[in-house]
């Protein structure tokens, strides 16, 4: 069960502008990020099919922002934003990030993230089905190839991360 | 002893190849499109994507069957013949089929390749089995989860082809390819369309108090609790009022997957010849764990040895698993 | 309304698990006063409500037939244990009346022998009409889901085969058929020691959604649509695109008076928008519904487009 209930129930007293900075700092590596796997991935698309201009909110339950994905090919967009000023979402995905990450990376099941209720989703579930199928049909990490382009400071932030996250990941291999 | 193949599901190019490396000796898969009874957003394969395929499954020994398993409406029969002629010219090493008419034309066009008869012709008997062996070629059936293992045993006396049975994933309560469940409340059909439960008609509905309606096509086919595990938004597993339950209850099956790993060696004592693994929807995570898992377990009882099944229960539907049918006839 | 009186109202087999006596009075009045051309009897269902009322068949197929039906026997639409293969090859084996066959292990035992397709074969396409023809079929019924453009071409189809086509215009859509029985299930009980309690629900047993819509109708093994299909605003495209036979199914209602209904429109008697009202008025509680032949949800009901 996802701990939280309304996102804009979450915001804490000084929040808002934590949430705000936070983005700032992290548009550019986004921006990056986002072009790189569009490059990489041109399949993606295809399996997006109409789903290619639906705004995702993708929901990390425990951080101070979401992220804000249209995966358009003519204009993409990837961009953290503070909660309360997070556009009108055609599908939203919500849940813990590390299990966020790993569901991108393939290396978690989304049925399985479903069923337990870690996993929640909103709006248009065909897009979401649509997104989940694209991102699965990529091979290798994405996490891994985003943390590479930024050399060892980029892996650095991931293994800290994977390790600040121990009940979400290998140990109990979908136990 | 039976060869006990591991027959193992591939919803895109990736989760092939993940299986592949996993250990099947066969993948199945569909085309994106009403020809297979998994015509979901996002999933199958292009033709290009299939000759990939076929190359990446050929060069590592592991089959690749293709999946014709819906029924083509009047007048929209062609796009049924195409899909078997692309598959036939990219090598595929079987079609899997459940209408007679697809039967019956790749049996006259391709009859140097394999004809599977899919779970969606419900062929539950030794004489439904036959009339399409006899009449089609068909070398294996693939039998509706609804025998006991006596049975199965009962029906390989009896028939001249090989058996493939389900051994893990979606538990359908339905019999295959006769149902229209999801047509009554979408418009698009199961057995026509390639369709169960449609994405583009499914909402999830967060209740107040955390609980969460699923939806179908505006239908409330169940709600679950803040803490309840949930299922797939089907109308078989939905939750209903009856005169005798006022309370509301699971009317046909709770959400729950097929789990028959502790069964593998009297299924193969009864004589089945291959184990399919469902779940051409599900991601490659899915496809990586439960095919090493069953790969693990045949190679050991092949070897003799006691099978060790890794706990897969968190990639079970509502996070529950059943031995069904297979088990005891009180399931029915 | 202009339409060939050739075309044939038959009436299914029934469903439900009525009693016996039930059954005898039905078709006692189905042969004295409803106006249908050919009769299905038999167990389509449950092989366990067979022995209920087998022993009456003989007498109620020579009623039938006495008055001028055409009497034809269903085999069951589930073949998976030994009492329900030996009644379909049973079956498969007679002569006469003729046989209307819903499983492939009735097409094995039947042969080459003239015989015709039940709802339950997935006669979908022309190819497989003709696969079918070509074993000795001569009539087949579509199923209930499928839309106008593909009945059509099935039509066209089979009558250049020679075959008779049926299409059902009336009563609960057959949605889906299981091993498991889900009126014992209901009951906390299990196939095997379900005690017949399907036998309370004569129009099968109601299930609603949780928000208390109704949705389906549970029948033994077998699930319905809550609403039943009523074609009769389109039975005459019906019969333009070559449909020869108008099947009803038996519901708990006045199947006499339904059948009237249908033989008024079809004479060109009563017109349509008030033989559909009066068709409302009969059915009862239960919607109706022409989703499926319209090409949408089966469960909806599409108004007929104003005449030309």
């Amino acid at each position: 069960m996802i701990p939280t209930s309304e996102p804009k129930a979450r915001l804490r007293p000084g929040e808002g502008a934590i949430a705000r900075l936070a983005c700032l700092v992290l548009q550019p590596v986004l921006t990056r990020v986002v072009r790189r796997v569009a490059a990489r991935h041109p399949s993606l698309f295809a399996r997006l099919g109409p789903h290619q201009t639906t705004d995702f909110l993708i929901d990390p339950v425990e951080l101070p922002f979401a992220l804000h994905l249209r995966p358009d090919p003519q204009a993409l967009v990837f961009r953290a934003v503070p909660r309360d000023t997070a556009p009108q979402a055609g599908a939203t995905i919500r849940g813990r990030f590390l299990l966020l990450l790993e569901l991108i990376d393939a290396e978690q099941d989304g049925d399985a993230a479903f069923f337990s209720r870690d996993l929640e989703v909103s709006g248009d579930t065909e897009a979401v089905v649509r997104l989940r199928n694209a991102l699965d049909d990529m091979d290798g990490s994405l996490a891994e190839e985003a943390s590479a382009m930024f050399g060892v400071p980029g892996r650095a932030v991931l293994a800290r991360l994977r390790r600040a996250y121990p009940d979400a990941t290998k140990p109990q291999e979908y136990a | 002893m039976s060869l006990a193949e591991l027959i193992c599901p591939a919803g895109t190019p990736a989760a092939l190849r993940t299986a592949v490396d996993a250990g099947a000796d066969a993948v199945y898969c569909g085309f994106q499109d009403a020809t297979n009874a998994r015509n979901f957003p996002g999933l199958n394969f292009t033709p290009v994507e299939l000759a990939e395929a076929v190359a990446y499954a050929h060069a590592r020994g592991t089959k690749v069957l293709l999946a014709l398993n819906t029924y083509p409406p009047a007048g929209k029969v062609d796009l049924w013949r195409q899909a078997a002629d692309t598959g036939a010219r990219l090598g595929v090493d079987a079609f899997i089929v459940a209408d007679m008419g697809v039967a019956d034309y790749i049996a006259r066009t391709y009859p140097g390749i394999r004809l599977h008869l899919s779970v969606q012709a419900a062929a539950s008997s030794p004489e439904a089995i036959r009339y399409y062996c006899e009449n089609f070629g068909v070398k294996r059936v693939v039998l509706p989860r609804i025998l006991t293992i006596p049975e199965i045993r009962q029906i390989r006396r009896e028939i001249p082809c090989e058996i493939e049975t389900f051994i893990f994933g979606n538990h359908g309560l339905m019999v295959e390819g006769r149902c229209s469940l999801t047509n009554y409340l979408t418009g698009q059909s199961t057995n026509m369309d390639g369709v169960c439960s449609p994405a583009s008609d499914v909402e999830y509905v967060r209740d107040a108090d955390g609980s969460m309606s699923s939806q179908l096509a505006g239908f409330t086919i169940d709600r679950f609790g803040p803490e309840e595990k949930a299922g797939y938004p089907t109308i078989c597993k939905g939750r209903y009022a009856a005169p005798h339950r006022p309370e509301g209850y699971y009317a046909f099956e709770e959400p729950v997957s097929l789990n028959l790993s502790r069964l593998l060696p009297e299924l193969i004592e009864a004589g089945v010849h291959a184990f399919k693994i469902e779940g051409r929807q599900r991601s490659k995570s899915y496809v990586r764990s439960v095919v090493r898992a069953f790969r693990a377990a045949v190679d050991d009882i092949k070897a003799g040895r006691e099978a060790n099944i890794a706990d897969l229960i968190a990639l079970t539907e509502g996070q529950k698993q059943t031995q069904g049918a297979f088990e005891t006839k009180k399931w029915r | 309304m202009a339409v060939k009186t050739m075309t044939k109202l038959t009436l299914g087999p029934i469903a439900y698990h009525w009693p016996a006596d039930a059954r005898r009075d039905f078709y006692a009045r189905i042969a004295d006063e409803a106006p249908v051309d050919e009769v299905y009897l038999g167990e389509v269902i449950c092989s366990k409500r067979a022995p209920f009322h087998e022993a009456d068949l003989p007498v109620t197929i020579e009623r039938l037939e006495r008055a001028g039906k055409t009497v034809i026997l269903s085999t069951l639409a589930e073949v998976m244990l030994k009492r329900e293969r030996k009644a379909t090859e049973d079956l498969a084996a007679m002569d006469a009346p003729e046989i209307e066959i819903n499983n492939a292990a009735g097409l094995f035992a039947r042969g080459k022998r003239p015989h015709r397709i039940g709802p339950f074969m997935n006669a979908y396409n022309e190819a497989t009409i003709a696969w079918m023809a070509g074993k000795g079929a001569t009539h087949v019924c579509l199923p209930a889901e499928m839309p106008a453009p593909a009945i059509a071409a099935a039509a066209r189809a089979a009558c250049a085969l020679g075959l008779g086509v049926e299409v059902q215009v009336y009563g609960r859509a057959s949605l889906a058929v299981s091993a498991r029985c889900y009126h014992a299930r209901a009951h906390g009980r299990t196939k095997d020691n379900c005690q017949f309690v399907c036998e309370e629900d004569p129009d099968g047993m109601p299930l609603r959604t949780r928000d208390d819509r109704p949705i389906l109708r549970v029948n033994g093994i077998q699930t319905l649509s809550e609403s039943y299909i009523d074609l009769l605003p389109e039975a005459a495209r019906l019969v333009a695109d070559g449909v020869t036979h108008l099947r009803l199914m038996p519901q708990a209602v006045d199947m006499v008076a339904v059948a009237q209904v249908f033989r008024d429109v079809l004479d060109g008697r009563v017109p349509t928008g008030e033989a559909d009202a009066r068709l409302a008025t009969l059915s009862g509680d239960a919607g109706l519904s022409n989703g499926f032949y319209h090409g949408t949800a089966g469960y909806r009901r599409i108004a007929a487009a104003a005449p030309a």
